[in-house]
């Protein structure tokens, strides 16, 4: 536990997390290491659990007719999952070891009792996901936006 | 207005001098990207070196004359430029080969400032063909290495056929003093890295925050979320510097064609501290 907390207490993930929240936070976590190749979610299923990636890559697929396709990958410091969070519960893509990888995984179905149970935590911790979801939303709309296809600095005119 | 205030034109500054393309590399499949080396014609005496991050004005006799920053410089006062065809002219010197020559004028423009991150970690944010008026930084920070902390080289591309200065980047990544972090918008089957814009390597840290100079380059849209990142990392505004690019004409602050409110791109640019571009990133259309 007390190993845990100190890897909880270092990640900017849950850096402005009050000293209890951080516990609660600990006592539905575990280290778990997988190796490449390991399909921690897949599109569709039920998932109740998210996972910080301490060391490694994981690609974020969607399942084509053609195969997986990544549109977006995560590593070290990267918090992966949070369909957990919201009903109905489910991923709604593929998440793949790319890399061996060693994680925190936190058992998400525990934590969202813990939220209903004491607000303060659950308004804490939804608004740190809050955050991250507009993050990747960002992100994944800059994606979209095909900057470079438009130029850039340096290219003349 | 005292007289000794009016504003004049430096000494040639409008006219170009004759330089000769000696090579021309192709870096992107879809060849609409090159790198020219270029040497002076016999006669011609160059003025000082490029600084990193300042341009030269190439002109291509009879087609235009077009800002193009300076990618490399190579031991033997070489200039390296390199064009990405996106224009008329740009598109024009895309079918010039070696020995073909062509107007310079220049250099131009504020350089990056490195010396202020003597000391610091320090780190480069590359977009696209952005990473072009970065390499003479990591090349000046490779020769000079111990003066500096974490060197953290993020760069991204559209796919993996995009990405420009592969050999480079390999080299780069064969190094155990740089962190080179890359990824692409959209991977293809056979692509093993990073997947997603180029500020999610920004969050990934490794840096220190309160002693680091990050310096960044590509489309405005990009360095405004770069910026966001590496304050989100806890970095200061301050420590922060953009590479603008805008339609330059006369490239000594004359004509008004590359203004940004009070700022001439060509003369107070094309590198930026952020602070002073931020305000200007919130206006439409600017």
């Amino acid at each position: 536990m007390n190993e845990l907390l100190a890897i909880i207490e270092k990640e900017p993930f849950f850096e402005d997390m009050a000293p209890e929240h951080r516990r609660l936070l600990a006592a539905c976590a575990a280290k778990c290491s997988y190796t490449a190749g390991t399909r921690l979610m897949s599109d569709h299923e039920p998932t109740e659990t998210f996972w910080l990636i301490r060391e490694g890559q994981v690609a974020l697929e969607s399942p084509l007719r053609e195969g997986s396709v990544a549109f977006q990958t995560l590593g070290t410091g990267d918090i992966l999952g949070w369909s957990w969070l919201l009903p109905p519960y489910r991923a709604s893509y593929d998440a793949r070891a790319v890399t061996d990888i060693h994680t925190l995984r936190f058992d998400a179905g525990v934590l969202r009792e813990r939220m209903e149970a004491d607000p303060a935590f659950g308004y804490v911790l939804m608004k740190h996901f809050a955050a991250l979801i507009v993050q990747r939303l960002q992100a994944a709309r800059l994606q979209a936006l095909d900057i470079y296809s438009h130029g850039g600095p340096g290219h003349g005119a | 207005m005292a007289p000794d205030a009016v504003a004049t034109l430096p000494d040639q500054a409008m006219a170009p001098e004759p330089w000769r393309i000696h090579s021309v590399r192709r870096d992107v499949a879809s060849n609409e990207v090159l790198s020219w080396t270029l040497y002076p014609e016999p006669g011609v005496e160059p003025g000082a070196a490029p600084a990193p991050g300042q341009f030269n004005m190439l002109y291509l006799f009879g087609v235009g004359e077009v800002p193009i920053s300076v990618s490399a410089i190579t031991d033997d006062g070489g200039i390296v430029h390199t064009i990405r065809a996106v224009g008329s002219v740009t598109r024009a010197m895309q079918d010039l080969e070696a020995g073909t020559v062509v107007g310079l004028r220049g250099p131009f423009g504020t350089a990056w400032p490195l010396e202020q991150a003597r000391g610091r970690d320090l780190v480069l944010v590359a977009g696209g063909i952005g990473l072009a008026p970065l390499r003479p930084v990591i090349h000046a920070a490779l020769q000079r290495r111990s003066e500096f902390g974490r060197v953290v080289v993020c760069y991204g591309a559209r796919s993996p056929g995009d990405m420009i200065f592969r050999d480079e980047l390999d080299a780069w990544a064969a190094r155990d003093d740089v962190d080179l972090r890359i990824t692409v918008d959209r991977g293809t089957a056979a692509w093993r890295g990073d997947v997603g814009v180029v500020t999610q390597l920004v969050d990934r840290g490794g840096f220190d925050r309160r002693n680091t100079l990050a310096l960044t380059c590509g489309p405005e849209v990009m360095m405004r979320f770069t910026a966001s990142a590496l304050e989100r990392r806890g970095l200061k505004p301050e420590d922060i510097y953009v590479s603008m690019e805008r339609n330059m004409r006369c490239a000594v602050g004359f004509c008004g064609h590359c203004q940004i409110g009070a700022h001439f791109v060509c003369r107070d640019g094309p590198v930026f501290p952020y602070p002073v571009m931020e305000p200007a990133f919130r206006v439409r259309e600017l």
